[in-house]
C-alpha cells in the first residue's frame, strides 16, 4: 500500500514494524501467559516518540492525525494487540482533552502523554452503563471548588497504569445523556482507588480495571468543555478512536493471515504443501481479500477525520464494524489453516483468535455500531428525499 | 591519487554477468549487455578472476621493493599473563619452524612482561632457536602502549622477515598498533601461513564475511609481514626437553615502557566454569529444543562427554541460557573438535561460529535445515528420542 | 564530552556465499547494514553523552556515497552530525590504509575526548582500525571495552573483556575504545530523529580536503594485497543418518566415541 502514504508515514510503519519485530515479538506469548503489563515496550515506544504521532506540535508530539495512530496502531497490532494497547488505548483517554480541553489543559496533560512519560485512559463504562452510555451512575457533585465523585467504572483499559483519566460522570440530576460531564482526573487522587484486574480472554498484556471513586475531590478546573457535554465528548472521541480499534482489528487480522501462509507453505501433506490445496487457497484468498477491504475502510475514515470531516459517526462505525467482524473471521479461519498446531498455544494464531473477539465488542458493541450505520443511511436518505 | 585502476573491456565482455555475480560489494551493473564498473569498486579482484573471456582487467602499481633481503628471521610473539604462557604460542612456533626452515632463517620468540625470564626454556622446547625476552616491572601487566612500542622498538632493531602473534583478546590489541608504528601489513585470524615458492614472502589464508569466503593475502612490500592466528589453529611441535636455544635479555629505552592507561586489577569471571571459545568437545542447543527446561538434555549429553555447552542466538534471545554460551558471528566462535548442534538451523552467523570445529554432529528433524549441509555427521530425527539415547550409549561406550 | 565514533557500513554477510561449482559468489542484492558492533559503539556515544549532561557525537565513516544512508541511520539513533570520507582515492584500502585516512578525518575534525568504534567489522573480521588510529593519533586505547565510567577527576575507568573475566583499567581523555556488545543495549531510532537524519547534511570530505599523503591511500597505500579468492574447502564425508531413535544412535555412538575418546586424551 506504499502508493497511499506520506514518506513520514512509511517511516511510522517501518519503525513501529522494527519495535514489534524485535521488542514485542519476543516477549508476547511470556506476556499474554502471565498478564504483566508491558513496561519495557512502553518505554521503547516513548523514546521512538510513538506515543506524540496524533498530537499537535505545540504540545509536545509529531503533529500527525487519525492516520497516523491507525498505521502505528496496526503495526505494533500485528503482533501483539495487547501491547499495542499501550499505545491505542492512552489515545483513547487522550482524545477528549484534545477535542474539548482548554488551552490551560491541554498545555498541562498533552505533553506528557505525547512523550509517553504518562499513559492515559478513558472511563466510560459502568455496570449498568454499557451500551446504555447516557446510563451513567457515577455522580460529580459541585462542591465549593472542586466536583466529587462517587462511583465505580468497570472494564477500563490503562486502568491502574496510566496517569491522566477522562472520566464520564453524571453532574445534574435526572436520567439521561444530557446530564453527564467529562473530567480528567489524575492517578493518586486521594479518594481515586482502582478495583481488581480482570482475567480476560484475550488481549491480556493489556491491564483492565475498574476504578473506583469514593468522595473523590477533583479540581473545578478539570471539567472538559461545559457540564452536559460528556456524551458528546465521549462520541466525538469514538469518532476518532473507533478507526484506531478497527486499526488493532485489522492489524490482528493481517498477523494471523501471514502466519496462515507461513504455515501453509511449508506444511505438507500427500506429498505437497497444503497451500497447493484449492480448499485452502480459496480460504486465503478471501481472508486476504477482507483484510485489504477492511484496511481500505479504515484509511477512509481516518483520512476524512484528518480532512476535518465533521460527520464522522457513520464511517467510523463502519470501519470498526467491519474490521472487527473481518479480524473474527480471518484469525478463526488462520487456525483453521493451521489444523491442530493452530490449537495449540505454541503457535501465535490462537492467541489472535483470542485477541480479536474484544475488538467485536468494546468501544462500541458492533450492534451499536450497526445501529449508528444504519440511523445515519436512513437520516441521509430521507434528506435527499426531501431535496429532491 | 592513485594509479591502479580497473577496466572492462567492452569489445572482450560477452554480458555473462559472472563478474557481477562475483563481486562482493555489488560494484558491478549490466548498462546495454556490457559489465560497467560502479564507483564503489574497492580493486579487490574477484571479477577479474571470475570472468573467462580476459574482459576486466586491473591495474595495480608496481611499487619498488623495500629491500625485503634486509629482513630475516621469523617471530613469533609469546603471550603470557601472570607467569603462565598462554598454549597459542606453542601452536605459533610450530607454524614458525615450518616457516623458518623454508626460508632458511632462524625462529625467535619475543618475551614479554615481569619476572618471566624462566619461562624462556619453555619456549625453546617447543622450537625456538633463541628468545628475546624483555623483563621490567613496568610490563608486570598487559598494557597497550608499553607492550606495542617494545614489540616495535625490537622489531626497528632485529628487522624479521615474519612476526606471528596468537589472535587473543590481548594480540589482537596490540598488534595492530605495533603494525601501524612499524608501517606494515597485518592479516588477522589466519588459517593458513604458507611460503610462496617463487617470492618468498609468506602467503596468509583467512576466512571473510562470516567464512563464508577465504581469501589469500600477500604483503609484497612492506617487511616485516605480520599474521594473527587464532587459538587452536596450527599445531604446537611436542616439547623436546632439553633443546638448547639462545636466551637474549633486551634493554628498552624507559620512555618505550610510559603508559597512559593504568591497570587497576583483575576481576575473574567466576559464573563460567568452562570457556566455550577453548572447548574440545561443545554440545549445543538451539531453537528445536523448545525451551529452557529442555537444555537439561544437552547438559546430561556435554557432562557425559565432557563437553561444554553452546546454544544458537535463538537460544538465549529466547532467555533459555546465558549469552556467555552463545556460539556465532555476534557470540563466541569456537574450534572444537566435535560439536553437536541439537536443534539449531545453522543461520549463516551461527555457522560463523562453529564450522573450525574438526567434526559437526548435527540433530535436527528437518533434513534440509542448513546445517544439515555442513554437518560430518547430519542425524535427522527427534532430538527429543536421539539425545537421550546418545547420552545413555555414550556414556556406556567412555566409561 | 566530545566524541567521534567510526561506522563500517557492510554488507549483511548472511547472504554471501561462493557458488562452489562456478567459484563465483551468490549473493541476493544483499543489503548494506550498519556492522553491528559500531551500533554498540554509537549508543555508547550516547550514552556518555548523556551521562556528561551534554556534548557532541559525531559519526564518522570512510566508503562510497552509499555509506551516507547508515549516516542517517545513527543520526536517528541520536547522534548530533556526520563525517562521510568518501574519494576514489581511497578505493581498496586495507586497515593500514583505512586507519591513516580515517586518523586524517579525524585530526581535520578537531579535538575529541573519546573515539568509539565496534571490536570488528563483520566482513572484515580484523579489529584492526581501532588500534591503527589509536596509534596514528597517539593516543591511549583500549580494546573489547564492556563498561566506560567518567569519574569526576576526568578519568575513565575501564573493564576490558577478557576470556576468563574482565581487566579494570583507568586513562585520562582523549582515548580511543573500541567496545564489545557486553557494554549496552542499543536504542531504536525515534521519529523526530528519522525527520532530522532526512534533513541532516552530511559532510563529505575528500581527499584534497584531508591532510594526507596521497601514496599512502587505498590500494597503492595498501600494505597487504588480496592475491586470491576461493570458496572454503567442502566439508569431507558428511553422512546423513536417519531411522529410528535407536537404530541413528547404534551407528553414531561408536564413531563419536573414537573422537570424543581421542580428544579427551589431548
Amino acid at each position: 500500500m506504499n502508493f497511499t502514504l506520506t514518506e513520514e508515514q512509511r517511516m511510522l510503519r517501518d519503525l513501529c514494524a522494527q519495535i514489534a519485530r524485535e521488542k514485542i515479538l519476543p516477549v508476547r506469548a511470556e506476556l499474554d501467559e502471565s498478564g504483566e503489563f508491558p513496561w519495557d515496550v512502553v518505554k521503547v515506544m516513548a523514546a521512538s516518540d510513538i506515543y506524540g504521532v496524533y498530537i499537535p506540535e505545540e504540545y509536545g508530539g509529531l503533529g500527525g492525525g487519525v492516520l497516523e495512530m491507525c498505521i502505528a496502531t496496526e503495526e505494533l497490532s500485528r503482533v501483539c494487540s495487547g501491547i499495542a494497547l499501550a499505545f491505542a488505548a492512552s489515545a483513547l483517554g487522550a482524545y477528549p482533552i484534545l477535542l474539548f480541553g482548554s488551552e490551560e489543559q491541554k498545555k498541562k496533560y498533552l505533553p506528557d502523554i505525547a512523550s509517553g512519560k504518562k499513559l492515559a485512559a478513558f472511563a466510560l463504562t459502568e455496570a449498568n452503563a454499557g451500551s446504555d452510555a447516557g446510563a451513567v451512575e457515577t455522580r460529580a457533585e459541585l462542591s465549593g471548588d472542586s466536583y466529587v465523585l462517587n462511583g465505580t467504572k468497570q472494564w477500563i483499559t490503562n486502568g491502574g497504569e496510566a496517569e491522566t483519566y477522562t472520566v464520564v460522570a453524571r453532574t445534574s440530576k435526572g436520567t439521561g445523556i444530557r446530564g453527564i460531564s467529562a473530567f480528567i482526573v489524575e492517578k493518586g487522587t486521594p479518594g481515586f482507588t482502582f478495583g481488581k484486574k480482570e482475567n480476560k480472554m484475550g488481549i491480556r498484556a493489556s491491564a483492565t480495571r475498574e476504578l473506583v471513586f469514593q468522595d473523590c475531590r477533583v479540581p473545578r478546573e478539570n471539567l472538559l468543555g461545559r457540564e452536559g457535554m460528556g456524551f458528546l465528548a465521549a462520541m466525538r472521541t469514538f469518532d476518532l478512536s473507533r478507526p484506531g480499534v478497527a486499526a488493532q482489528a485489522v492489524g490482528i487480522a493481517q498477523g494471523a493471515l501471514d502466519e496462515a501462509l507461513k504455515y501453509a507453505r511449508h506444511r505438507e501433506q500427500f506429498g505437497q504443501p497444503v497451500a497447493s490445496f484449492q480448499g485452502l487457497q480459496f480460504m486465503l484468498a478471501d481472508m486476504a481479500t477482507q483484510v485489504e477491504a477492511a484496511r481500505a475502510l479504515v484509511y477512509l475514515a481516518a483520512r476524512a477525520a484528518d480532512a476535518g470531516e465533521k460527520s464522522m459517526a457513520k464511517l467510523s462505525a463502519m470501519a470498526k464494524v467491519f474490521a472487527s467482524d473481518v479480524a473474527m473471521r480471518v484469525t478463526t479461519d488462520a487456525v483453521q489453516v493451521l489444523g491442530g498446531y493452530g490449537y495449540m498455544k505454541e503457535y501465535p494464531v490462537e492467541k489472535m483468535m483470542r485477541d480479536a473477539k474484544i475488538t467485536q465488542i468494546y468501544e462500541g458493541t458492533n450492534q451499536i455500531q450497526r445501529a449508528i450505520i444504519a440511523s445515519a443511511v436512513i437520516k441521509e436518505s430521507a434528506a435527499k428525499e426531501k431535496g429532491e | 591519487m592513485s594509479v591502479s585502476s580497473i577496466e572492462v573491456l567492452d569489445e572482450r565482455c560477452v554480458g555473462c554477468e559472472l563478474c557481477v555475480r562475483a563481486c562482493l560489494y555489488d560494484a558491478i551493473e549490466m548498462r546495454d549487455d556490457v559489465a560497467v564498473i560502479k564507483d564503489n569498486c574497492t580493486l579487490c579482484g574477484a571479477c577479474v578472476d571470475a570472468c573467462k573471456f580476459g574482459a576486466i582487467i586491473l591495474r595495480k602499481e608496481a611499487k619498488e621493493a623495500a629491500t625485503p633481503d634486509a629482513y630475516r628471521g621469523v617471530w613469533v610473539v609469546a603471550e603470557q599473563r601472570d607467569g603462565a604462557l598462554h598454549g597459542v604460542s606453542f601452536e605459533l612456533l610450530g607454524k614458525g619452524r615450518e616457516l623458518a626452515d623454508a626460508r632458511g632463517a632462524r625462529l625467535s620468540a619475543v618475551l614479554i612482561g615481569s619476572g618471566v625470564e624462566g619461562l624462556a626454556k619453555d619456549l625453546v622446547e617447543r622450537g625456538a632457536d633463541e628468545v628475546l625476552v624483555v623483563d621490567e616491572p613496568e610490563l608486570a601487566h598487559y598494557l597497550d602502549e608499553p607492550y606495542a612500542a617494545v614489540v616495535a622498538d625490537l622489531i626497528e632493531r632485529h628487522r624479521p622477515e615474519i612476526v606471528l602473534t596468537g589472535a587473543t583478546t590481548l594480540g589482537r590489541s596490540m598488534i595492530p598498533r605495533v603494525a601501524v608504528r612499524v608501517k606494515t601489513g597485518l592479516t588477522a585470524d589466519c588459517t593458513g601461513l604458507a611460503i610462496d615458492d617463487e617470492s618468498g614472502g609468506l602467503l596468509q589464508t583467512r576466512p571473510a564475511f562470516g567464512g563464508n569466503i577465504m581469501a589469500t593475502i600477500v604483503c609484497p612490500n612492506h617487511r616485516p609481514q605480520m599474521a594473527t592466528v587464532r587459538h587452536k589453529v596450527m599445531k604446537p611441535l611436542e616439547p623436546a626437553p632439553g633443546r638448547q636455544g639462545k636466551v637474549a635479555r633486551e634493554r628498552v629505552a624507559k620512555t618505550l615502557l610510559s603508559s597512559r592507561a593504568e591497570f587497576v586489577r583483575f576481576v575473574k569471571d567466576v559464573t563460567q566454569t568452562v570457556n566455550i571459545a577453548e572447548a574440545d568437545i561443545i554440545v549445543s542447543g538451539g531453537r528445536g529444543l523448545g525451551g529452557s527446561e529442555s537444555f537439561r538434555l544437552v547438559e546430561e549429553l556435554a557432562r557425559a562427554i565432557g563437553g561444554a555447552v553452546g546454544a544458537s542466538r535463538a537460544a538465549v534471545d529466547a532467555g533459555w541460557i546465558p549469552y556467555s554460551h552463545q556460539v556465532g558471528q555476534t557470540g563466541k566462535t569456537v574450534q572444537p573438535k566435535v560439536y553437536i548442534a541439537c536443534g539449531i538451523s545453522g543461520a549463516v552467523q551461527h555457522l560463523a561460529g562453529m564450522q573450525s570445529s574438526k567434526v559437526i554432529v548435527a540433530i535436527n528433524k528437518d533434513p534440509d535445515a542448513p546445517i544439515m549441509r555442513s554437518a560430518t555427521y547430519a542425524v535427522v530425527g527427534d532430538l527429543f528420542e536421539v539425545l537421550p539415547a546418545l547420552t545413555r550409549r555414550l556414556r556406556a561406550e567412555l566409561s | 564530552m566530545n566524541v567521534v565514533v567510526l561506522l563500517k557500513q557492510v554488507p549483511d554477510t548472511t547472504d554471501v556465499r561462493i557458488d562452489r561449482e562456478t567459484n563465483t559468489l551468490i549473493r541476493e542484492g544483499v543489503p548494506s547494514i550498519i556492522n553491528p558492533f559500531d551500533m554498540y559503539a554509537i549508543e555508547e556515544g550516547l550514552r556518555l553523552r548523556e551521562r556528561a549532561g551534554g556534548g557532541t557525537v559525531t559519526v564518522m565513516s570512510m566508503g562510497p556515497p552509499q555509506v551516507e544512508a547508515s549516516l542517517r541511520d545513527a543520526i536517528a539513533m541520536g547522534v548530533d552530525d556526520a563525517v562521510l570520507l568518501s574519494d576514489r582515492a581511497f578505493a581498496g584500502s586495507d586497515t593500514w590504509s583505512t586507519s591513516y585516512t580515517l586518523a586524517a578525518g579525524i585530526r581535520k575534525r578537531g579535538a575529541f575526548d573519546v573515539v568509539l568504534c565496534g571490536k570488528q567489522a563483520i566482513d572484515g573480521d580484523t579489529g584492526q582500525v581501532g588500534p591503527g588510529v589509536a596509534e596514528l593519533l597517539d593516543a591511549p586505547q583500549v580494546t573489547h571495552v564492556r563498561k566506560i565510567e567518567l569519574g569526576p577527576d576526568g578519568v575513565a575507568e575501564v573493564e576490558r573483556l577478557m576470556e576468563d573475566g574482565t581487566d579494570v583499567l583507568r586513562v585520562r581523555p582523549p582515548a580511543v575504545f573500541s567496545v564489545v556488545k557486553e557494554i549496552n543495549e542499543p536504542r531504536l531510532p525515534s521519529l523526530k530523529g528519522k525527520m532530522r537524519a532526512k534533513k541532516a547534511e552530511i559532510a563529505v570530505w575528500r581527499a584534497a580536503d584531508l591532510e594526507v599523503d596521497a601514496r599512502e591511500l587505498g590500494l597503492d597505500g595498501s600494505p597487504t594485497r588480496v592475491v586470491r579468492i576461493f570458496a572454503p574447502e567442502a566439508r569431507p564425508g558428511g553422512k546423513v543418518l536417519s531411522g529410528t531413535a535407536d537404530e541413528v544412535v547404534a551407528e553414531l555412538a561408536a564413531e563419536l566415541a573414537a573422537v570424543v575418546k581421542g580428544s579427551q586424551r589431548g
